[in-house]
């Protein structure tokens, strides 16, 4: 074992400092009221108890739409990106298990598209979708977040790497067909990649703002993005309607925000860290 | 259901027979189909459809007329367009080299085994990531408050009061950076700490031989070959920095003459759009703002392939 370096270790405490310190103002600040964040040391409590008040504000304001937001952004999560998990399994498994027609050239132009920015498609689908009805409806969120050319690519490597082809020719020769081969051998062995592509889609498709933000113009169709995003600007714009009190309701209500995703990510780490560095492999 | 699967086994079986296991041709495209047919008509349709609209403007009694690459000529002539331009630029040249160094640091400091709790530090970086844009904006904001920010409280502790973080194009950007490196430095870390931990160790085992300390070995055998994955980050970041949009468009609430609605070329597409209603000329800036980041992302690719290793 390496000698441990304490040098080491202190610079790269000032290192997390940077990374850490932002969670745990927002933490404690949705335990303090407005005035307490305006006066009171960042990285303390204030002087009064007040994250229940705070709570129960974020959950009832403006008729509990709070709820509303984080049910939305739960059934976009989980709609688009089981969704995408299963559109890319598939593919991913067909590039990597069979050579048909045109097979290379279409992946080739898939992985072209891991190239094309997220926001160079998001006026034209809306120019597109209000043409077809589609915009201010939940399928509008869903939709575009189905595709994920890295979803693709990440199965197909995983395809390659975890499924034995010679299993497969096993199979067939006991008489198999292509589909069942699927849905009872490969399926199963493809699991842990279709959960890190899920995992990978659900906290993108959480995180998203863009998309929502043009296509979605009632305020109850909106994901806890956008609804947190409404909220500091009532706290911040200055103009009429502007209460300062509501600083600490944003504020709390973006610590709320945090907890599901930062849960998934120190439970599910095995699966992202796949994810990523499945990324980084060479073929 | 299991009828039908019985009867497709049947047909199936009989296929083979008559043309042997190579009979597979079809059925991976099967496979495909569903995600390609969804990817045509949500990715490539919309990326054709942009580059059309954006020869066409709306006519003054309704309706399109084309006018070639008007639009395209009156955005080159667009100071708010050069200006958004040029802040995307600089952000891309202060940012993207902040993050990476901060990235490939982190990451070679816990896989060289000299430090204490690497586990916890993998984490403290990269939770950040897991936060979304626009909260992560909402938390700094609070931050870069001028009155009672958290900065500013602490700069009051050495009695430097009132800094306006958001005060110039400049230093706007510069507070962006500082946002942006927290939100993706944990990421770009994940993935250059996979590529450490696929490396042979047999080098650094040789290394430590020769006597070779570890810094010597991080820095010499280490690095190297960490370039394919530095260079995929580095995609991914000219990717990401280009967008730039939660931010700035957050921050516009608290500057909004700074931070203005043209802040980045995607703020003012976004602008240009939904509050300018010239969808026409939104497109038109979203359209050629991708293909430029295409074009460049494409080229860094052929660069880091010639290198030697294949990155994708």
């Amino acid at each position: 074992m390496t000698k441990k370096s304490n040098f080491l270790t202190l610079i790269m405490i000032i290192v997390a400092t940077y990374f850490v310190v932002p969670l745990l103002w927002v933490i404690t600040a949705s335990t303090k009221n407005t005035t307490d964040i305006n006066s009171t040391f960042g990285l303390w409590f204030g002087k009064t108890w007040h994250l229940w008040e705070n709570v129960r504000l974020v959950l009832t304001s403006d008729n509990g739409i709070y709820r509303t937001w984080f049910m939305n952004s739960m059934i976009y999560s989980v709609v688009g990106a089981g969704g995408t998990a299963f559109l890319c399994t598939l593919a991913g498994y067909g590039f990597s298990k069979y050579q048909f027609t045109g097979s290379k050239a279409i992946f080739r132009i898939v992985l072209g598209a891991v190239m094309i920015p997220s926001a160079a498609l998001s006026i034209p689908t809306f120019i597109i979708f209000s043409k077809l009805g589609l915009v201010d409806t939940r399928w509008a969120v869903i939709l575009p977040s189905l595709i994920s050319p890295l979803g693709v690519y990440l199965m197909k490597v995983y395809s390659d790497t975890s499924i034995p082809n010679n299993m497969i020719e096993a199979a067939r020769i006991d008489g198999a067909a292509e589909f069942k081969i699927f849905r009872t051998i490969s399926l199963r062995l493809l699991m842990p990649g279709f959960v890190t592509v899920l995992l990978l889609s659900i906290v993108g498709i959480w995180n998203n703002f863009f998309l929502p933000l043009i296509m979605l113009s009632s305020t109850n169709l909106q994901p806890l993005t956008v609804g947190l995003s409404i909220w500091y600007s009532r706290a911040n714009s200055g103009g009429s309607g502007s209460t300062p009190e509501f600083q600490a309701v944003v504020i709390t209500s973006a610590a709320i925000s945090l907890i599901p995703l930062i849960i998934a990510f120190l439970f599910l780490q095995r699966f992202w860290e796949n994810g990523l560095s499945l990324g980084a492999v060479k073929e | 259901m299991h009828n039908f699967l019985l009867l497709f086994k049947e047909t199936e079986m009989v296929n083979m027979r008559k043309s042997g296991i190579d009979n597979t041709k079809r059925t991976g495209l099967f496979f495909v189909l569903p995600f390609f047919i969804l990817f045509v008509i949500l990715l490539i349709v919309p990326l054709v459809y942009s580059g059309y609209i954006s020869l066409y403007n709306k006519g003054l009694v309704g309706g399109n007329r084309y006018v070639g690459f008007q639009n395209y000529s009156t955005m080159f002539h667009d100071p708010q367009w050069l200006a958004s331009i040029a802040h995307v630029a600089i952000y891309f040249v202060i940012q993207v080299p902040v993050m990476l160094l901060v990235a490939v640091f982190v990451a070679l400091a816990i896989d060289s085994g000299k430090l204490r709790f690497p586990k916890f530090f993998r984490i403290a970086v990269f939770i950040p990531y897991a936060v979304p844009a626009i909260i992560g904006t909402v938390i700094w904001a609070y931050f870069y408050g001028t009155n009672y920010g958290f900065l500013n409280q602490l700069l009051g502790y050495i009695h430097i009061h009132h800094v306006n973080f958001l005060g110039s194009p400049m230093s706007a950007i510069g507070s962006i950076s500082a946002l942006a490196t927290w939100e993706f430095a944990g990421y770009n870390m994940i993935i250059l700490y996979a590529a450490l931990q696929g490396l042979s160790t047999e080098l650094y085992e040789a290394a430590a031989v020769d006597g070779a300390g570890s810094i010597r070995t991080a820095m010499r055998i280490k690095l190297p070959q960490l370039y394919p994955a530095i260079f995929l980050t580095l995609i991914f970041s000219i990717i990401g920095s280009f967008q730039l949009f939660v931010e700035p468009l957050q921050f516009n609430i608290l500057n909004p003459t700074v931070v203005n609605n043209y802040f980045t070329p995607n703020v003012y597409a976004y602008t240009s759009a939904f509050q300018g209603n010239q969808l026409n000329y939104a497109a038109t800036i979203s359209f050629s703002l991708g293909l430029v980041i295409a074009i460049v992302a494409t080229i860094a690719t052929l660069i880091g392939s010639r290198k030697g290793e294949k990155l994708i």
